[in-house]
């Protein structure tokens, strides 16, 4: 991090892109062709409760993925992670 | 460019692969005391597992040149056998005086239960007996934001803990400022899956500036690739990074934190 508070990275959006983009679009392509995946097997047979959380769960990903936020990963990482609670000492009794 | 793994489990490795490391410039390592794919049944499994990491590793790793350290604990997930882990606890200190010891880790939370935060808060409490530094196990997947936060509390909560002194391992992006911002050591783990790739790492590693980080294999008996720290060099490299910038994280930021262990007697290559 700069003194400006800037990143340290030189390259251009411009150079990720053209770096990136068919790593990226790979990697849709194996988000996509899963998704599809499940919806013909739910076809068949419907999903358990538990794997229907988990699906929602993959639906709200895209949805932060899709989003303008400059946060993507870290959103992501809290929307997987149980809730941190303050009191947790008393709960546990330490 | 010589290097530092400053967490990888070589117990779980072949010599091959110290041979490996060894042409890829890892110079120095330090293993902490893990889970070994099963539940061990007596306090007497972790002396020969101590014994194996302050006598047999120093010697398989000297072969080839790389510098050997290690750090002594029981794990989180054997953490729930309380009357075991307070057995391990208690025999520790046999081993704190060998050559190659650094301090107390990697202790943790697994399941963030409350056993498991009991016998973190007694590891805390030897670390502290004893001046020894800490190694930081942060957990896993759905479970680490909740267990990082719980862990700093618990070491926050204890006023002979100084942060500096300790290194939090395995964070990532929705842990890694808070970490930093209270003035610990933050170790990100490459690893496949569960933890972070090289790519997701240098880009903390410029988001934060490099400042109190290191970066590690974790390489074990689990899918894992103990040469992960030269595969952050050279994703470093590729993106233009300083040269020097590459050694802090690599070298020189190891070398800072471990000399606070009187046990730390690394020699640069001449």
């Amino acid at each position: 991090m700069t003194p400006e508070g800037k990143t340290i990275t030189e390259r251009t959006g411009d150079l990720i892109i053209e770096e990136s983009f068919l790593e990226v679009r790979a990697k849709l392509l194996e988000v996509a062709a899963t998704l599809d995946r499940i919806d013909r097997a739910s076809n068949e047979t419907q999903l358990s409760e538990s794997a229907n959380e988990q699906r929602a769960l993959l639906q709200q990903a895209i949805e932060i993925v899709r989003s303008s936020s400059s946060e993507r990963a870290t959103e992501l990482q809290h929307l997987f992670s149980r809730e941190y609670k303050s009191d947790w000492r008393q709960t546990f009794g330490l | 460019m010589d290097y530092i793994d400053p967490h990888i489990h070589m117990v779980s490795r072949t010599t091959d692969d110290y041979a490996t490391l060894a042409r890829m410039g890892c110079v120095a390592m330090s293993e902490p005391a893990f889970w070994a794919g099963y539940d061990r049944g007596s306090v007497d499994g972790f002396r020969d597992y101590f014994r194996q990491l302050t006598d047999t590793e120093p010697k398989r790793a000297a072969q080839y040149g790389i510098q050997h350290f290690t750090w002594l604990c029981i794990n989180a997930k054997e953490a729930e056998n309380v009357a075991l882990s307070r057995e391990v606890i208690a025999m520790i200190p046999e081993f704190l005086d060998c050559p190659n010891v650094l301090g107390i880790g990697e202790i943790g939370l697994n399941k963030n239960t409350p056993n498991e935060a009991t016998i973190f808060l007694e590891h805390v409490d030897l670390a502290m007996k004893f001046e020894q530094l800490i190694l930081i196990h942060t957990p896993h997947l759905e479970d680490k934001y909740q267990g990082t936060r719980m862990i700093l509390d618990m070491l926050c909560g204890d006023s002979r803990v100084t942060p500096d002194r300790v290194l939090v391992d395995h964070v990532e992006e929705h842990t890694i400022r808070e970490v930093l911002d209270r003035g610990f050591w933050a170790g990100m783990t490459l690893y496949p899956v569960t933890k972070c790739t090289p790519e997701r790492a240098v880009d903390m590693i410029e988001q934060t500036g490099g400042e109190r980080l290191l970066a590690n294999s974790a390489g074990d008996w689990g899918p894992s690739k103990p040469t992960a720290v030269p595969d952050l060099i050279f994703e470093m490299r590729r993106r233009g990074l300083p040269e020097s910038l590459i050694r802090k994280v690599v070298y020189d930021n190891p070398i800072e934190f471990f000399s606070k262990s009187k046990q730390f007697t690394f020699q640069r290559r001449a």
